[in-house]
């Protein structure tokens, strides 16, 4: 079954078309992988699968509901959340508290109990505060739960990023550029660490340029170029595929 | 737990320091100024949850101030509404002026934000000014005291005594909207609002939230203000107030309640101090702005806290 479908999607900023009638669909419970040199659009998708652009034309249908134009937060209580390329940490905050933001329509966000510090709405936040503890725990981030989120390196931070996506229960996780930045060994790290989210069930959608870590993990992969698709199919199908050859590597002559 | 400790010992003390100050004050004047800094320091602790905690700015919040005093003016001397009441819906009317100025103008970030809070202080002014049939014009209007419940608060003493149980009230409710699900994701507006939207904080009516219940507070303590000065003048919602509001909050510790109260008192006391040189106060805190905003940018308190830390981790 197809959680996420994909429909002709464009978007033009400025008469240059980033995405252009692109089509494909993932499947539930899929790792599903998104390639293509940059600039090939990679990120303008994931900005408007998520809501944070609105498409020029096409659609998007997530568990077969029309979602595009949709607003972010409005998305992510559907089950779609995500990671950023370039980090969205909030560094005003501890590392927990960036988790338990995660958790927050899991939470009761009624003002005036808040605002009275009623018991229920205490108890329910340290039960969150112990939940989000834990997925810090399941990211390989357990020494940082009391560490405030702008005393961390680069590369927890990637993880801690992933860890409140994953703290809004998502269906679908989308994972922008998760390894970029990362040395070999955290970047092998990160395989790990998505690998286990998937085996939980959760979708993960993944734009990535460490080849060795697309080709290892995904399920499925689609090739794109100047916003078009260029091929898709499996690791070994794209890989052998000439046009995503050439697309990477240039062509003789 | 250790959180807990924190905050009820943070509370005890502001109310130790509330109760014992009055041994010090020799006279009548003493307890006028203290009124004064804690209603500062209820609209800063307000202004705070705004500016420090959810990163936005307002540069208009005089003027809500100034709508809650004139509110409770016009509603008590013409209406004969019991000051209560005028004060309740005073504070109701602002919120929701405020939420309907809130939706469009969270939309801008920065300058923009700052120049249309400007605005809507600068209109609020004007209106007061101009409006003199309602509102007595430059000339200002009286009220009478504050009765409620068959009791009057007439005296410094006695407002010394209410204001210092509402401004713990005030860093109280603050406390516990800021350690909520709700301040979590106003800090995360202020942290990455993009950020934030993906996990489902719908950051936009967070925002007109805050907006909202800054503004109120402004006007609860406008109200107040009027009863106990007797007196208003259309000034109280001048571009100055509403700058010398933010310099406290900014010079006392953004995103920090007991900094903005610090702050609050502070700048409420230095023209008392320095009332030789009245005619420079403009001129000192623009200098006390720059000087925060060069030296130590997170503020007074948290600068102090953190250089504590610093020498307590040394050792």
């Amino acid at each position: 079954m197809s959680l996420l479908k994909v429909e002709k999607l464009s978007k033009e900023f400025g008469g240059v078309h980033a995405v252009e009638d692109l089509t494909f669909s993932v499947e539930a419970g899929h790792i599903h992988s998104i390639i293509g040199p940059n600039g090939a659009g990679k990120t303008t998708l994931f900005n408007l699968i998520t809501g944070v652009y609105t498409p020029s034309s096409g659609r998007v249908l997530f568990q077969d509901r029309l979602v595009s134009g949709m607003k972010p937060y409005e998305l992510a209580a559907l089950g779609m959340s995500r990671t950023f390329q370039n980090l969205q940490i909030f560094f005003n905050m501890q590392a927990i508290e960036n988790v338990m933001v995660g958790h927050h329509l899991h939470l009761d966000r009624r003002f005036l109990p808040s605002l009275l510090r009623l018991p229920k709405v205490t108890r329910r936040d340290r039960e969150c505060r112990d939940y989000c503890a834990g997925l810090m725990e399941f990211v390989g981030l357990a020494k940082y739960v009391d560490a405030d989120a702008a005393s961390m390196p680069y590369g927890a931070l990637k993880r801690l990023e992933i860890a409140r996506a994953l703290a809004a229960q998502p269906k679908m996780l989308l994972l922008d550029e998760p390894a970029a930045g990362l040395n070999a060994t955290e970047s092998r790290e990160i395989d790990e660490v998505i690998k286990k989210v998937a085996s939980t069930g959760v979708t993960v959608v993944l734009v990535e340029h460490d080849m060795k870590m697309v080709m290892g993990i995904s399920d499925q992969i689609t090739a794109l170029d100047y916003g078009r698709k260029l091929a898709e199919g499996t690791p070994s199908e794209v890989r052998a595929n000439p046009e995503v050859v050439s697309a990477y590597l240039g062509t003789h002559g | 737990m250790n959180l807990m400790t924190a905050r009820t010992g943070g509370l005890a003390i502001l109310a130790v320091i509330i109760t014992v100050a009055p041994l010090g004050f020799s006279n009548s004047y003493f307890y006028d100024v203290g009124v004064n800094a804690m209603f500062n320091a209820i609209v800063c602790v307000g202004l705070n949850l705004l500016i420090g905690y959810a990163g936005q700015i307002s540069l208009g919040h005089a003027g809500f101030f100034a709508l809650g005093a004139y509110g409770s003016g016009i509603l008590t001397e013409r209406y004969g509404v019991p000051a209560i009441g005028a004060l309740v819906l005073s504070a109701a009317v602002v919120g929701v002026l405020a939420f309907a100025v809130a939706r469009p103008i969270l939309k801008l970030k920065g300058h923009y934000l700052a120049m249309a809070t400007l605005g809507i202080g600068i209109i609020i002014h004007i209106v007061l000014k101009t409006e003199a049939g309602i509102t007595g014009g430059p000339d200002g209007m009286s009220l009478g005291n504050f009765k409620m419940l068959g009791l009057t608060i007439k005296g410094d003493q006695m407002w010394y005594w209410v204001t210092g149980f509402l401004l713990v009230l005030a860093v109280w409710l603050s406390l516990n909207l800021i350690e909520s699900p709700v301040g979590r994701a106003l800090r995360a507006v202020h942290g990455s609002e993009v950020g934030a939207e993906v996990v489902g904080v719908d950051t936009s009516s967070y925002k007109v939230l805050v907006f909202v219940v800054s503004a109120v507070f402004a006007s609860v303590v406008g109200s107040l203000f009027a009863h106990k000065n007797g007196f208003i003048t259309p000034d109280i919602a001048s571009f100055f107030h509403s700058v010398e509001l933010v310099t406290m909050v900014v010079l006392g510790g953004m995103a920090s309640i007991y900094g903005a109260l610090i702050g609050a008192v502070i700048l409420t006391l230095l023209p008392q101090v320095l009332a030789a040189v009245e005619q420079y106060e403009a001129m000192i805190l623009g200098a006390i702005m720059m000087g925060t905003m060069i030296f130590m940018p997170k503020g007074l308190l948290p600068s102090l806290l953190n250089s504590l830390k610093r020498r307590g981790g040394g050792k």
